[in-house]
């Protein structure tokens, strides 16, 4: 199925209320963050999205494909369900070596050369963690980032789901700046459950969530995505803080200077902008 | 009478798949019964009967192979449902065994796996899964896509049976499996097992303990021969 737009319908928040937001419409390629405190009802629009919500779930909401109700097949088998859906409690429980679990998926999968998407999917999570996917270690002995980035990988590129839904991967160790360029190299509707101020301006658009509610979507203004660029200087600043911590060391104002210095000339542009 | 035979092993989600799909069958008009088979304990009845006010029972079957039991009380237990006033039966199983079918000809055969129980758990059990209709794989929202492609690949090579993924916390997939079990024509006549699942009681089932062939009777073996028969 060539997915080309998905369409959330709104139903009704907590309240019982119609949802302020009518209606979402998705393009193929279009990467948006959802927003709103913890309990606003983020978790629960993806889940109604990953399983085509009918005016079945208490939202009431409904979810189209290219217009129209998706086909019975799609909900019907995994692997041809154009929606992945990886959330904060997604992990591997399996304990084959990583290159024998992603070649029994890609073989699953009847990929015409299994041994080149595996060679892509640990490329491709190697490029979003720090720390480099040993191909002969256990999927279980993966700690908390390489799973994340693994997960995100094997999705994408092995299972080449359309649509991909991200619940908070903001909290594995994932360089987003880095996750946001590459995946928006494969053209896909990607959903970012997110806190994370940088992943959200880094989108297209941002919608908002309130008890329970879709409230506004709002596009991404050119300021707020050169303001993305700019605040990554605050955010390396405490990565940098983050790193020398985990590496033992004692740290001083002093001893971050240049992290610090380049974070403050970020800012200050923008304040003269 | 439809008749839901449920079976999986413990933990699986069996009853949540059944009280989420039993919310929507008594809204869709059915009128249901429940009935838990166990060994020692089981609260699943007062729950069902207290949270949706349906004819709800236990039988414990003790020292007897919960599924053995199953076979003994279940034609019994299609008469209460009816004097109920039901039109639906839901059966569930102890789910102690990973072996036990207890599903009956004409019924809907369930068996509940967790996706989280490890991709190769649907060749390790046999006729729970080969004898049932459907194949309910629960928990899905804790496992990546891969291993989920990879459950249910296994499960359809080791049957070639319907299988609905499901997070059946969240209600994700229960539809389906309601629209099956109302799809599922109502059981007539005699009741027959489906198939000869390993229910047999035996004699360590019935509480003799001692370790060894020669204090038993029935079926039996050594450790280097094939199973003969011992009668008393």
């Amino acid at each position: 199925m060539d997915i080309e737009r998905i369409t959330v319908i709104g139903g009704r928040g907590r309240s019982g209320d119609r949802e302020p937001l009518e209606g979402l419409d998705l393009e193929m390629g279009a990467v948006i963050s959802i927003v709103g405190p913890t309990g606003s009802g983020k978790t629960a629009l993806i889940n109604d999205i990953g399983l085509f919500a009918n005016r079945n779930t208490p939202s009431l909401r409904q979810i189209l494909i290219n217009g129209s109700t998706p086909p019975e097949d799609c909900l019907d088998d995994p692997s041809r369900n154009p929606i992945a859906l990886i959330t904060q409690h997604t992990t591997f429980l399996s304990d084959l070596p990583v290159h024998r679990f992603l070649s029994l998926h890609a073989r699953i999968r009847k990929h015409p050369r299994p041994a080149d998407v595996v060679e892509e999917t640990i490329d491709f999570a190697n490029q979003l963690t720090g720390e480099p996917v040993v191909v002969d270690v256990a999927m279980t002995e993966l700690s908390g980032g390489q799973t994340r980035a693994l997960l995100i990988a094997d999705a994408v590129v092995i299972g080449n789901a359309p649509i991909i839904l991200l619940d908070e991967i903001e909290n594995a160790g994932i360089d987003r700046t880095r996750a946001l360029e590459l995946l928006r190299r494969y053209r896909k509707i990607f959903v970012f459950v997110t806190h994370d101020p940088r992943i959200a301006l880094l989108s297209d658009s941002r919608l908002i969530m309130h008890t329970g509610a879709m409230q506004a979507q709002l596009l991404t203004s050119p300021e707020e995505r050169g303001m993305a660029e700019r605040i990554r200087a605050v955010d390396d600043l405490l990565l940098e803080l983050r790193e020398r911590i985990r590496a033992g060391d004692r740290v001083a104002f002093e001893a971050l200077g240049e992290a610090i210095a380049r974070a403050r000339s970020a800012l200050s542009k923008e304040e003269g902008s | 009478m439809k008749i839901v035979i449920c079976a999986g092993p413990p933990t699986s989600g069996k009853t949540t798949v059944l009280k989420q799909a039993a919310r929507r069958l008594l809204a869709a008009g059915h009128r249901l019964a429940y009935l838990k088979i166990d060994v020692q304990f089981a609260d699943e009845d007062e729950v069902f009967h207290d949270t949706f006010g349906i004819p709800a029972r236990k039988i414990y079957s003790g020292d007897l192979c919960p599924d053995h039991c199953s076979v003994l009380v279940l034609g019994d237990a299609v008469k209460w449902a009816g004097a109920e006033g039901a039109d639906l039966l839901f059966v569930e199983t102890a789910g102690l065994c990973l072996r036990c079918a207890p599903y009956i000809e004409g019924a809907l055969g369930i068996v509940v796996l967790e996706a989280t129980s490890g991709m190769n758990l649907p060749h390790k059990i046999g006729a729970m899964l080969s004898l049932a209709d459907l194949a309910v794989v629960t928990k899905i929202d804790l496992v990546s896509q891969a291993e989920k492609e990879v459950f249910r690949a296994n499960i359809l090579d080791a049957a070639p049976i319907d299988v609905i993924e499901a997070d059946a916390l969240h209600g994700i997939g229960i539809d389906r499996v309601v629209a099956r079990m109302q799809r599922t024509a109502p059981v007539e006549g005699r009741l027959m097992l489906r198939g000869s699942p390993p229910v047999a009681t035996c004699t360590i089932c019935a509480g003799k303990r001692d370790i060894g062939w020669e204090h038993h009777f029935g079926v039996l073996r050594t450790l280097d021969n094939d199973l003969f028969y011992r009668g008393q």
